[in-house]
């Protein structure tokens, strides 16, 4: 009995400590670069539904949709840097990037995968008194604004053929590609949109949250079904781009007909303060 | 006064004078062999202008008249050029500005007459070696030309086929100008065209010209590619590359990206394309993604049968070939050397984009992507 009370003691003693430890957050010791931050108000807009969408067997735009915001979203104001990606590799949290060279430290981190990503977001939000996480394809798509770009075809022509719609879709995509090319830039060489965020649709493409979906619709545009494959991630620029989530690199030309990003990188959302519990869970994990 | 160039220009001749007398055969000094004059009065002249790949300047398919002297002429220039997307860079030596350099079509029994430019502002000495001309290092001995000179080379062309042309300045000079850009192709076509195995006439609606380059760029010690001032500064870094045989690039057309996207090459469905493929140093395997070679001569040279129905035919290196195929299905083609690491991530990738109408009894999607589950494999399993 009375040992059992001295345990009892002995673990509030240790959440109290624990949880007085995990309060105190890391980022000050850290010297993150990339943690300014931009607040963009609730608000609508209309965003084209992302994935694949198939009517009666047929590749169709994805509808545009009237999305609100309630709440204002805080977003990294410029892509996380080289140097902040680094702290998380040297302290094993993050996978090493490869084939970038060694690179100026205030750089924007490419040669990112999705999982890269994500493991930087846990890694951040472990330091720190909030949650981290990336962006939806839906968030990023309206802090983007005008650095937005609907990618759907908008065919003037009818009854496309599958031949039709390809050639179409290879042309807008060989305008899309056309600019964003060249090395990795300082930050803010592409300039800020209208909130404030730089380099949105740049030549680094940002990794979302999103899976990807094929979504098919009968004849009179009634959903039937839909498969997500979240083994492909959307990553978000001047269009989307469905990529493998392992994937850090995806230049290569293209040999499969379409319009590569040019370099995956990402910026986070700063979600609302994290709990005790989850700090808790974090500190016994360690 | 010694200016940079012109030291520049010295350095390389000390460099190039070493293998010259190692290599009896090298191209070290153009000479000019005394014989007996060749009367080439009666025969008709005309002067061609070259055009820059992958298109190919305007000619006959069946010649019309009388053999006749055709005359070309080309300026070399040495160059920066860009060679992805990436901002990396090539210190390039170029037939006339391209690379490759542009195509020369005549005919059988015709005689080529080229003038070869070598400008002040150029640092190096060049030559040509046509595989096409016989005798004299195919050309190379007597067109090696200085800065500031130019000379007119004329030869025969007694076999009809396609042919690489190339630079050849002697000893290591030799690889390193051609994988440096200095590499093109001449089409010798039959006076009476192109047949197939059974003899019949072929033609071809467009031509396209692929020249392809295995390029080999330096990295620093930080993995970035190295940029030079000249020529000359990247000579001992690239041959170190080059002599590891692993290009750091393999590029249609002298660039990633080259023939894709905004630049993809153009054709229709029933259109007949003659893709003619050249590699001066390293063996390819071209192969059209969804089509085929409809009738391929592999070596490129006109007087054997060509092949029917290929799916990847094999330049080998040094050598140019020729394949002819007509367009069934409308869509995006594409068209690579089918080592597809090499294709997908080192360049060597073209697309074609073919208009017309699509064809269900060819190719049809039966079933677009469905998702099936439990209820789908069990109506397959019940009768």
């Amino acid at each position: 009995m009375k040992i059992s009370y001295l345990f009892f003691v002995i673990g509030i003693i240790f959440i109290g400590v624990t949880t007085k430890v995990a309060f105190e957050s890391n980022l000050d010791v850290l010297k993150l670069d990339s943690l300014e931050m931009v607040l963009v108000p609730g608000g609508s807009f209309m965003y084209r539904q992302s994935g694949e969408y198939l009517k009666d067997d047929f590749p169709i735009d994805a509808p545009l949709t009237k999305v609100k915001f309630d709440k204002s979203l805080e977003i990294m104001k410029y892509q996380v840097s080289v140097g902040d990606y680094e702290k998380c590799v040297s302290d094993g949290k993050c996978e090493p990037r490869k084939w970038q060279g060694k690179q100026d430290e205030k750089l924007p981190a490419t040669g990112i995968s999705f999982n890269n990503a994500l493991s930087y977001a846990q890694w951040l939000t472990k330091n720190s008194d909030y949650v981290w996480r990336l962006p939806t394809d839906q968030e990023w798509s309206y802090v983007a604004g005008s650095k937005y770009v609907d990618d759907a075809l908008k065919s003037d022509k009818v009854n496309l053929s599958i031949s039709d719609r390809w050639l179409e879709k290879y042309q807008k995509y060989a305008e899309f590609n056309f600019s964003p090319v060249g090395k990795v830039s300082i930050r803010g060489f592409f300039g800020a949109n209208e909130n404030g965020i730089y380099d949105l649709s740049g030549n680094i493409w940002e990794w979302t949250s999103d899976c990807y979906n094929r979504t098919r619709l009968n004849a009179s545009g009634i959903e039937l079904n839909t498969t997500n494959n979240c083994g492909v991630r959307i990553s978000a620029g001047s269009h989307r781009a469905y990529i493998s989530s392992f994937i850090q690199d995806a230049r290569g030309g293209g040999c499969s007909v379409g319009a590569p990003p040019s370099y995956l990188g990402f910026r986070l959302i700063k979600d609302g303060k994290r709990d005790v519990i989850s700090r808790f869970l974090d500190l016994t994990r360690l | 006064m010694m200016n940079r160039r012109n030291a520049l220009k010295s350095a390389i001749f000390a460099t190039m004078a070493v293998p010259a007398l190692i290599q009896k055969a090298s191209a070290e000094e153009a000479f000019t062999p005394v014989a007996e004059k060749v009367d080439l009065s009666k025969f008709k002249r005309k002067k061609i202008e070259l055009v820059k790949p992958p298109f190919v300047h305007e000619h006959d398919q069946v010649a019309k008249g009388a053999p006749s002297v055709v005359e070309f002429e080309m300026t070399i220039v040495e160059k920066e050029m860009e060679i992805d997307d990436e901002g990396t860079m090539l210190q390039a030596m170029t037939f006339d500005g391209s690379v490759p350099g542009p195509l020369m079509v005549v005919h059988e029994c015709d005689y080529v007459e080229l003038t070869l430019i070598n400008p002040e502002s150029n640092s190096m000495p060049h030559n040509i070696d046509f595989h096409a001309a016989t005798g004299g290092l195919g050309g190379g001995a007597l067109t090696l030309v200085n800065p500031g000179e130019l000379t007119v080379l004329r030869f025969k062309a007694t076999r009809p086929g396609t042919f690489v042309y190339h630079c050849a300045p002697g000893g290591p000079m030799i690889p390193w100008h051609v994988v440096s850009g200095m590499s093109g192709a001449i089409m010798i076509l039959p006076r009476d065209g192109l047949k197939d195995p059974e003899g019949k006439s072929v033609k071809y609606d467009t031509v396209f010209y692929i020249g392809e380059n295995d390029l080999y760029i330096p990295k620093d010690e930080d993995g970035e590619y190295k940029r030079y001032e000249s020529p000359g500064d990247s000579y001992s870094d690239t041959v170190e590359v080059m002599n590891g045989l692993i290009p750091s690039h393999v590029v249609f057309n002298g660039k990633v990206g080259a023939l894709t996207g905004d630049n993809a090459l153009k054709s229709k469905v029933g259109e007949t394309v003659l893709f003619i493929h050249s590699q001066a140093n390293r063996d390819t395997r071209p192969h059209l993604i969804g089509g085929h070679g409809d009738l391929v001569w592999e070596t490129g040279k006109f007087n054997n049968p060509p092949e029917r129905d290929l799916e990847t035919w094999f330049i080998r290196g040094g050598s140019a070939g020729a394949a002819l195929y007509r367009f069934r299905q409308p869509g995006v083609y594409a068209y690579v050397n089918h080592n597809l690491i090499e294709a997908v991530n080192l360049g060597a990738t073209a697309h074609v984009v073919v208009e017309g109408e699509w064809n269900n009894d060819l190719m049809e999607q039966v079933k677009a992507p469905i998702a099936f589950g439990q209820s789908y494999l069990g109506k397959k399993a019940l009768p």
